[in-house]
């Protein structure tokens, strides 16, 4: 019988890498599990495979073995086409470089998940407006990303990830390319959409301040997860 | 919001963009000119009739044919009009001032030619004047003349000063019927040979033949050129749209040449936009990996790039086309002499139109196919 509590479950996951005539064995046999609203941090070195299986997680690539279920659908069985449709609705992304697109003002950036949805114009500004409030940047609706500090793109990418309502959120590096101010300010964002909105969030990072703000941690090494750090 | 962008990301890098549109227009206008000029070479096949024969001596244009063979012309089946003319070959003034001019029997040959509108005083002055002479609009107003005016010729073929006194100009009915011709009496140039070219008496360059309908044309020819067979002029009988295309067929080197270089230059345009698209989205595969990772779909990735592309073109295109007009007015103007009509079909600024739409599409079929196919993981690694 299926755990309802259970968000993520990824069992026995392998993946590997050709570069040139070389295969190089990223993860090897990856097991996880989460439960819903957890706020997990996924850390180690670089080169350790932390990024490679947080893509794994959000449906960005796909595993040579093994199998990954997320709120009940297994993600490896995906076409390309349904695993985009799959994570248009499931998941949010948080990048370490917030990649908002520069020729579109943070209203438009946190709309543009939303063009792939049903809504309609008006109910599409509503989400919008309420996912900026959220971050607090109502007040910078129409400015374009390059009229932002760091810390105020990370937030309008933060409200972008939320803006769909996803079933988990996953951030990479995401105060990575921040001074230690925004990195708090981001990082208490993160933790008030985990503790008041419920969100499932997993965190990559290297950083093990980021690391302790997050409820759960697990390390990467060499491809293998230690549960025991 | 996905035209916002595409439009956005068009004018992204304003100075590569602006180039990129001005070599479309280039490309178009060109393009649209060398079309132009291929038109103007066929303009005379355009506006020939399909129930017009010409007859001439069948070994060549230059070998004249007797006066006589007139009557047994008529009495052809399906022939209602017989016509006939003189290649005359007169220049104005100086050598350059050359235009076309043929001596023809004024009455039969206005009936055959319906398209040349000419008022009713001006024709029948015309007809009747021996020494008058009928001009296009273009000529008339390209040497400044009147009708009452002298207009006097140098011949080269009929050695000689020629004068004429205008007494019509002639307008085309339709836009491709060429306003340079010069006409005059047949009888006038036939008695003024008789001292200097007394062989020459009698005889003309062709025949032009009006049949009752175009379904006849093959089997009257036919039965014309029966009729001569083994006589010291034997005849060649075509339609005049063939008698025309003989004509182009001269110069079928420089029209292929014509040709072969309009593709070129689409070629190379093409080049140029792929190009342009080829580094936008290159520059912009993170951009592209980001819209993948929150949901959109290559239809969609596609859409956003071969819109981009045809942003730039249809801009491009659409200035090409408007700056053609100007231009072939300009070149109408420097070379009309060589080309009495030139004018842009409709069917060059469809071309204009198709070369830009398929232009855009192609320039971004392979940088649309590169943004779609790169693995996200691969795209987002290119931030930062």
């Amino acid at each position: 019988m299926r755990n309802e509590e259970l968000i993520l479950s990824i069992n026995n996951v392998f993946k590997s890498y050709h570069r040139g005539s070389q295969i190089v064995r990223v993860l090897e046999n990856i097991s996880l599990e989460l439960e819903r609203g957890a706020f997990l941090a996924l850390m180690g070195p670089s080169g350790s495979g932390k990024s490679t299986l947080l893509n794994l997680i959000a449906g960005l690539d796909y595993v040579d073995q093994g199998t990954i279920e997320i709120d009940g659908v297994d993600i490896t069985t995906l076409s390309e086409t349904d695993l985009a449709r799959w994570r248009s609705v499931n998941v949010g992304f948080i990048f370490q470089f917030y990649n908002l697109i520069p020729v579109l003002t943070a209203f438009e950036n946190v709309e543009l998940p939303l063009l792939l949805t049903s809504l309609s114009k008006r109910e599409r500004q509503k989400h919008v407006s309420a996912a900026l409030s959220v971050v607090n940047m109502e007040d910078r609706v129409d400015h374009y990303p390059n009229q932002l500090s760091g810390g105020q793109q990370q937030r309008v990418a933060i409200a972008r990830a939320i803006v769909t309502d996803p079933t988990i959120l996953v951030a990479d590096e995401p105060t990575g390319d921040l001074d230690r101010i925004s990195a708090e300010n981001v990082l208490d964002l993160m933790d008030r959409l985990n503790r008041d909105l419920g969100k499932t969030i997993i965190m990559v990072t290297h950083d093990p301040s980021a690391g302790k703000r997050a409820h759960s941690m697990e390390h990467l090494d060499k491809g293998v997860l230690n549960h025991d750090l | 919001m996905i035209f916002k962008i595409l439009f956005r990301n068009a004018f992204r890098h304003k100075l590569r963009t602006f180039l990129t549109v001005c070599g479309m227009a280039v490309a178009i206008l060109s393009f649209g000119l060398l079309r132009t000029v291929i038109d103007a070479w066929y303009i005379g096949v355009e506006a020939s009739s399909e129930t017009r024969l010409v007859t001439r001596n069948s070994i060549s244009l230059i070998f004249r044919l007797p006066l006589a063979y007139r009557d047994t012309i008529r009495r052809v089946d399906g022939v209602e009009i017989v016509s006939y003319g003189n290649w005359f070959g007169g220049y104005y003034i100086d050598r350059k001032d050359f235009f076309a001019n043929f001596a023809v029997e004024p009455k039969s040959y206005l009936e055959l030619y319906p398209e040349y509108v000419i008022p009713d005083d001006q024709k029948v002055k015309f007809t009747s004047d021996r020494k008058g002479c009928l001009v296009g609009k273009k000529l008339a107003d390209r040497f400044g003349w009147s009708v009452g005016d002298t207009v006097t010729l140098t011949g080269t073929i009929f050695p000689g000063k020629w004068d004429f006194i205008l007494r019509g100009i002639y307008e085309g009915r339709t836009k491709n019927i060429d306003e340079t011709l010069f006409f005059f009496h047949w009888n006038y140039l036939n008695e003024s040979i008789k001292k200097i070219q007394s062989t020459s008496v009698d005889h003309v360059g062709f025949y032009i033949i009006g049949i009752e309908n175009p379904y006849i044309a093959a089997e009257t020819s036919e039965a014309i050129d029966k009729f001569f067979k083994n006589s010291l002029a034997e005849t060649l009988t075509e339609t005049e749209k063939a008698f025309q295309l003989g004509f182009v067929a001269m110069s079928e080197a420089i029209i292929k040449a014509i040709q072969l270089i309009s593709l070129v230059i689409i070629f190379i345009i093409l080049i140029v936009v792929a190009n342009t698209m080829g580094m936008s989205v290159r520059e912009r595969i993170g951009e592209y990996a980001v819209l993948k990772t929150l949901g959109f779909r290559a239809r969609q990735i596609t859409m956003l790039i071969m819109g981009e592309s045809m942003v730039i073109t249809i801009i491009g295109g659409i200035t090409g086309i408007i700056l053609t007009f100007p231009a072939a007015m300009g070149f109408s103007l420097a070379v009309g002499q060589f080309f009495p009509v030139f004018n842009i079909t409709g069917e060059t600024l469809y071309l204009d139109m198709a070369v830009t739409v398929t232009v855009g599409l192609l320039a971004g079929i392979f940088p649309a196919y590169r943004a779609v196919t790169v693995r996200i993981a691969e795209g987002l690694r290119r931030i930062g």
